[in-house]
C-alpha cells in the first residue's frame, strides 16, 4: 500500500448549493493510487491553529490527475477551506483507509445522505468502468431539499446512471427518507447495498438490510487527528466489544460489525 | 571565504541516554507514532535516533469510548484511554518489525500496580530488539485509591525501583506535569535508579461544548498535547535540569527542529517530536535535518554543544 504526503494545488473551487464546496485538486499520485471509499487528510491552513489536518472522502478521481473532494461547511476548518484561493498549494495526505468492497455492480445499490453522497460518486464511477452492458448499479440519493441534491444528481447522471431522489421537504423526488425508496424497491438478497451519510440514516438502512438479509457496507465519518492509525482518536464502537478504527480500519465497514444502538 | 561545506553525515548528532549511544537527539514520542509500521511511508525510519512506541500494559486495553479526542488553539485533548495490544501481542506482533528496523526501539510501559509495571519489564527484558524502556508514570495507581504515581515521590520511586530491578536495559521515567514541584519527582526517580527522564506527558486539560452543555471528551478530562504545551514543557525540563545529573529527555510541543534546540538549551540531551506527527508524518525526519542544517551552518562541534547551553543572566 502507497501513501503519499503532497503539497498539491487547488484547480477549481466551486459552490455546488449554499454552504456545499467542491474542491478539485491537481493530485496525480493520491488519485492514481485512491479507491473509492477511501480518504484524504487536508492542511487547512499553515501555522499552528487550527493545528489538525481534516479527514474527507474522495469524492472523484480522473485520469488527469485531479482529485475531488466535497463538503458542507460546519466549523472552522471547513469555513476556512472553503475560501482557499485557486492557484493556493494545499498539503494532502492519502489515499487512507480501507475503501468499498466491490461486488457485481449490477447487484449494487448506492446510497447517499447529504455529505455522504461524495464517496459514492467515486464509487458509482468505478462500477460503470466495471459494468457489462445493462448492469448498473442502483443509486439512491437524499438531501435537504433540491438545491442541495440537484447538483449533485447531475453528476451520476452524467455517468449514465438513473438516480431516485429523496429529500426532507418533497422539492426533489420522493418526499421523505431514502430509506424509504430502498423499501420500495424490494432489493433482492443477492444486492449490496453501500451506504454514506448521517448515522441515524445508516442505521435504518443497516437495519432494514438486517432484515431483508442483504449485505450493507457503511462508510463512516468520525473525529480523527492522524488518519494513519497513529493516534487511536477516531474509535468506533463494535458490536463484539471494544472498538475498531475509523481510519485503518475503516472508514468502511460492514455495517453488522458496528454497534448501532448507542 | 566560502562556507566549509559537511555533509549531513559528517555533523556528530551523536548523544547518549545512560548506556545508549544514539545516532542523533530525536525520536518519536509514546502515542504518537503507532509501532512506526504505520508512518514507513513518510519517514526514513532508519534516521531516527529513537523510536518510542504506543505504551503497553500487561493484558490489552481497549480504551475509551469516543469521542476521544478534541482540537484546542494550537493544541489538542486526548483521552484515548491507554488502548494498546498488551504486550504479549506486542512482542509477537510488533517487535519483530521494529528490531529489524535497526535503530533502537524505547518501549514506553504501563500499569495499574507497582507489580504489573515490573512484570512487563520482566517480559520486555528478554526481547531482543528492545533498547530501552521508558515508565509512564502518569497512570493511576489502582491499589492507592487512583492517585497518579507520577504524583507521589515515594510511588514514583517504588516503580522506578521496580522496574530497573526487572530489567537490565536503561530505565527513562517519563515525567507528569501535573504536580506541584516537578524536580521533586526528578529527584526521588533518579535515586530509585532511573537512567534519563523523559518530560513532559500532556498537561490535563477540558473542552465544554456550550451549544449542548456537555463536555467534548467522553472521559469529560483528557491530555493536553502541541504547540499550546511548549512554554510550560520547556519550563519543567529547565527547572529539572537544575535539580538532576541524568538525562533529560524535553517533551512537549515539539514541530519544528528550533522547538528541539531550545530544549536542549534548556538541559535536554534529546527530544521526543509528538502532536506534531499527526499534522505533518514527516515531522520527526524533518528535525533531524534542521538539527543537523543548524550544527553545520553554526559550526557547532557537536549537537551536544547545545545541552544546557542556554545564556543566563
Amino acid at each position: 500500500m502507497s501513501q503519499f504526503q503532497k503539497k498539491v494545488e487547488l484547480v477549481r473551487s466551486e459552490v455546488i448549493a449554499r454552504d456545499v464546496v467542491r474542491l478539485t485538486l491537481n493530485a496525480p499520485e493520491i488519485a492514481a493510487a485512491a479507491l473509492p471509499g477511501q480518504f484524504v487528510m487536508i492542511q487547512i491552513a499553515p501555522g499552528k491553529d487550527p493545528l489538525l489536518r481534516r479527514p474527507f472522502s474522495i469524492h472523484q478521481t480522473s485520469s488527469e490527475g485531479t482529485l475531488q473532494i466535497l463538503f458542507k461547511v460546519v466549523g472552522r476548518g471547513t469555513e476556512l477551506l472553503a475560501h482557499a484561493k485557486v492557484g493556493e498549494q494545499l498539503s494532502l495526505i492519502g489515499p487512507l483507509g480501507k475503501g468499498f468492497v466491490l461486488g457485481e455492480p449490477g447487484n449494487a445499490c448506492l446510497v447517499g445522505g447529504g455529505m455522504g453522497i461524495a464517496p459514492m460518486l467515486f464509487l458509482a464511477s468505478r462500477f460503470q468502468q466495471l459494468a457489462k452492458q445493462g448492469s448498473a448499479p442502483k443509486v439512491i440519493l437524499g438531501a435537504r431539499n433540491r438545491d442541495e441534491l440537484a447538483p449533485l444528481i447531475g453528476d451520476f447522471k452524467n455517468l449514465g446512471l438513473e438516480v431516485l431522489a429523496a429529500t426532507d421537504d418533497g422539492s426533489l423526488g420522493h418526499h421523505g427518507l431514502v430509506t424509504d425508496v430502498l423499501k420500495k424497491i424490494n432489493l433482492s438478497p443477492d444486492f449490496t447495498v453501500y451506504s454514506c451519510g448521517p448515522r441515524p440514516m445508516m442505521a435504518a438502512i443497516h437495519h432494514l438490510c438486517l432484515k431483508e438479509n442483504i449485505r450493507c457496507q457503511v462508510s463512516v465519518e468520525t473525529v480523527m487527528a492522524c488518519g494513519m492509525g497513529a493516534c487511536l482518536g477516531c474509535a468506533v464502537p463494535l458490536k463484539a466489544g471494544g472498538y475498531a478504527h475509523a481510519c485503518s480500519d475503516g472508514p468502511v465497514f460492514e455495517a453488522g460489525e458496528l454497534l448501532w444502538s448507542l | 571565504m566560502e562556507p566549509v561545506k559537511v555533509k549531513n553525515d559528517e555533523v556528530d548528532l551523536r548523544v547518549t541516554i545512560g548506556s545508549l549511544e544514539l545516532q542523533n537527539p530525536v525520536m518519536t514520542a509514546s502515542g504518537t507514532f503507532g509501532y512506526a509500521r504505520e508512518f514507513e511511508d513518510f519517514v526514513n525510519l532508519h534516521r531516527l535516533g529513537a523510536v518510542v512506541v504506543k505504551g503497553i500494559s500487561l493484558a490489552p486495553r481497549v480504551g475509551n469510548p469516543p469521542p476521544r479526542i478534541v482540537e484546542t488553539a494550537c493544541g489538542m485533548l486526548n483521552a484515548i484511554g491507554l488502548e494498546n495490544v498488551g504486550v504479549d501481542r506486542f512482542i509477537s506482533e510488533k517487535m519483530p518489525y521494529l528490531s529489524a528496523l535497526g535503530i533502537p526501539v524505547f518501549v514506553n510501559i504501563l500499569g495499574d500496580s507497582v507489580e504489573e509495571y515490573s512484570r512487563i519489564a520482566e517480559r520486555l527484558a528478554q526481547v531482543e530488539g528492545v533498547a530501552a524502556i521508558e515508565v509512564n508514570i502518569s497512570c493511576p495507581n489502582v491499589k492507592k485509591g487512583g492517585v497518579a504515581f507520577g504524583a507521589d515521590p515515594k510511588m514514583a520511586a517504588a516503580v522506578t525501583a521496580a522496574v530497573k530491578q526487572s530489567c537490565q536495559v536503561p530505565v527513562i521515567v517519563k515525567l507528569s506535569p501535573n504536580v506541584t514541584d516537578v524536580t521533586l519527582m526528578a529527584k526521588a526517580v533518579q535515586e530509585a535508579g532511573a537512567d534519563a527522564v523523559s518530560l513532559i506527558n500532556t498537561l490535563i486539560g477540558m473542552a465544554i461544548d456550550l451549544r449542548s452543555r456537555r463536555p467534548r471528551l467522553a472521559n469529560i478530562i483528557g491530555g493536553l498535547s502541541g504547540p499550546a504545551i511548549k512554554p510550560v514543557a520547556l519550563r519543567m525540563v529547565y527547572q529539572v535540569a537544575q535539580v538532576v545529573t541524568i538525562p533529560i529527555i524535553g517533551i512537549g510541543g515539539i514541530t519544528t527542529a528550533e522547538d528541539a534546540m531550545e530544549f536542549m538549551l534548556a538541559g535536554a540531551s534529546a527530544v521526543q517530536v509528538g502532536t506534531a506527527n499527526f499534522v505533518n508524518p514527516r515531522a520527526s525526519e524533518d528535525v533531524v535535518d534542521g538539527i543537523a542544517a543548524y550544527v553545520r551552518e553554526q559550526q557547532l562541534g557537536s549537537v551536544r554543544d547545545l545541552i544546557g547551553a542556554l545564556r543566563v543572566g
